[in-house]
């Protein structure tokens, strides 16, 4: 597993609300207990750790477009290899 | 228990610094959202607000003044005078004393801070200007106020975020109901548009990029703004007494307070609310015409607030025009249930409904009449002004037309 998706990975287990020793790639967001407000704080410690910004609006049905921990970690990946591309 | 009349209105918006030509653009449905001008920051996202443009304060205040005066303070002191010249009341005597001064905002001298922090954390200055503190405090607004117009009764600050505006003025229409008061300078202001304030609410990833689609399919959220609205209130007798033009009787208000979220709003706190003012006002749901909605444009908000219509309203809610005033100048916060207090006041003199614009089409969860798009004539005779603020702290008012 990349580092990138380690870090993401401990970045989501502080803020869910279940019983889960370990996540997984395939764990869907909404399995996870988060409510609307550990959202919001999960995706501003993602920006944080890793000076990104990603695109959310809370009124979307589901933030970001994000179904599963996957989906986060690739669209986290996407969005540092676009910043170390010279704009 | 007193009759309460209104007797005078002002305001200073996004679509104009009196209350004219506020509601002649707002009748028009223009759109009060635009280019962000007072933040100049490129680290800002959001790039339109709900700015009130070309407010010179210097027009209204000489320099000695301003150097106590946030704009929050500003504008709300311009409104008064407004309302208060309106109502062609003066405050001799007496009455100075049995008039209340209670206004709503909910983050008060925001300017003033940004400035003090800039000069501190950014330029480094050793100090700060010496009348910062009085400029920022949330009674700001309401001290001056009762300072600028004489007005030596009860005076205090209301802050309950989005609905502070309408608890001001509910509060104010008790104590004229029960005689502690006999008259009220009352509404809500808020001038919150600092680089600090606008990246919190980006922080909450609320806000539409572009427009405020109230109850609208794909709706994107709310867009912050910035105003004041202030109401002159009287007891009916004295207001006929003195042969005053009397706009509306304020006949109702209703409180509670969710108990449940500090951000989602809840269909229980709301419907008790609206039970609670209809009830106040002895009110069937068949009475009532319209509605000014909280309407904030957030998909949460609008999908409950439909829901609460509906419980609240039962068969009677289908009938109801609903319209949302924030799509045009978006949310003002704390001066918000004042600025559609004073939207709902129009309609009952004018019998004209200003619509809720930027609408795309029904959305399946908000399935009412929200009077999309343009503005509809049509005889209104009792209406209610909802306000649901964050926090779950719930204000509605009911206002009819005035009878002697």
């Amino acid at each position: 597993m990349s580092d990138v998706a380690t870090d993401v990975m401990a970045i989501i287990q502080k803020k869910i609300r279940v019983e889960r020793s370990q996540l997984a790639l395939d764990d869907k967001l909404r399995d996870l207990g988060l409510e609307s407000l550990d959202a919001l704080e999960l995706v501003f410690d993602i920006e944080e750790k890793f000076d990104i910004e990603i695109p959310v609006n809370a009124n979307d049905s589901n933030i970001g477009g994000f179904e599963t921990v996957g989906d986060v970690v690739r669209a986290v990946e996407k969005l540092i290899a676009q910043k170390a591309q010279p704009a | 228990m007193n009759r309460v009349v209104v007797t005078g209105l002002g305001a200073v918006t996004p679509l104009g610094h009196d209350v004219g030509s506020y509601w002649s653009e707002l009748k028009n449905g223009t759109d009060g959202i635009r280019p962000v001008e007072v933040i100049t920051d490129p680290r800002l996202n959001q790039k339109v607000l709900g700015e009130i443009k070309g407010f010179d304060p210097l027009k209204h205040f000489d320099a000695r003044e301003l150097n106590l005066l946030d704009r929050v303070s500003q504008i709300a002191v311009v409104a008064a005078r407004e309302a208060i010249a309106q109502a062609g009341i003066r405050f001799d005597g007496e009455l100075s004393e049995r008039t209340a001064t209670i206004i709503g905002t909910g983050a008060g001298g925001q300017n003033t801070n940004d400035d003090s922090y800039r000069r501190l954390y950014e330029e480094k200055a050793a100090r700060v200007f010496p009348l910062t503190i009085p400029k920022l405090m949330v009674n700001a607004p309401a001290s001056q106020v009762s300072m600028n117009c004489g007005l030596r009764g009860p005076a205090f600050a209301v802050a309950s975020a989005c609905a502070s505006a309408t608890h001001a003025i509910g509060l104010s229409y008790q104590m004229l109901r029960s005689g502690v008061a006999q008259c009220a300078v009352t509404g809500g202001s808020e001038a919150c548009l600092t680089f600090g304030s606008i990246k919190g609410w980006e922080a909450m990833r609320i806000m539409a990029p572009d427009k405020v689609r109230p109850f609208s399919r794909d709706r994107k959220g709310m867009i912050i703004g910035e105003g004041a609205a202030i109401l002159v209130l009287e007891t009916e007798p004295d207001a006929r007494k003195r042969r005053a033009d009397i706009l509306a009787e304020i006949i109702g208000f209703g409180m509670s307070a969710d108990a449940k979220d500090i951000t989602a709003p809840d269909l229980n706190g709301m419907v008790r609310a609206l039970d609670n003012t209809l009830k106040d006002a002895r009110l069937n749901p068949q009475d009532v015409q319209y509605v000014n909605a909280h309407g904030t444009g957030t998909t949460v908000n609008d999908r409950t607030e439909t829901q609460a219509l509906k419980v609240a309203f039962g068969d009677h809610a289908g009938k109801l025009a609903i319209s949302a005033t924030k799509s045009m100048i978006g949310h003002a916060l704390g001066a918000a249930g004042a600025l559609e207090l004073v939207a709902t006041l129009m309609t009952l003199r004018d019998n004209v409904i200003a619509p809720t614009i930027n609408y795309l089409g029904p959305d399946p969860e908000c399935d009412l009449d929200y009077v999309p798009n343009t503005a509809r004539e049509m005889k209104v005779d009792v209406a209610l002004s909802n306000s649901f603020a964050f926090g779950g702290l719930n204000a509605v008012l009911a206002v009819k037309r005035y009878r002697p």
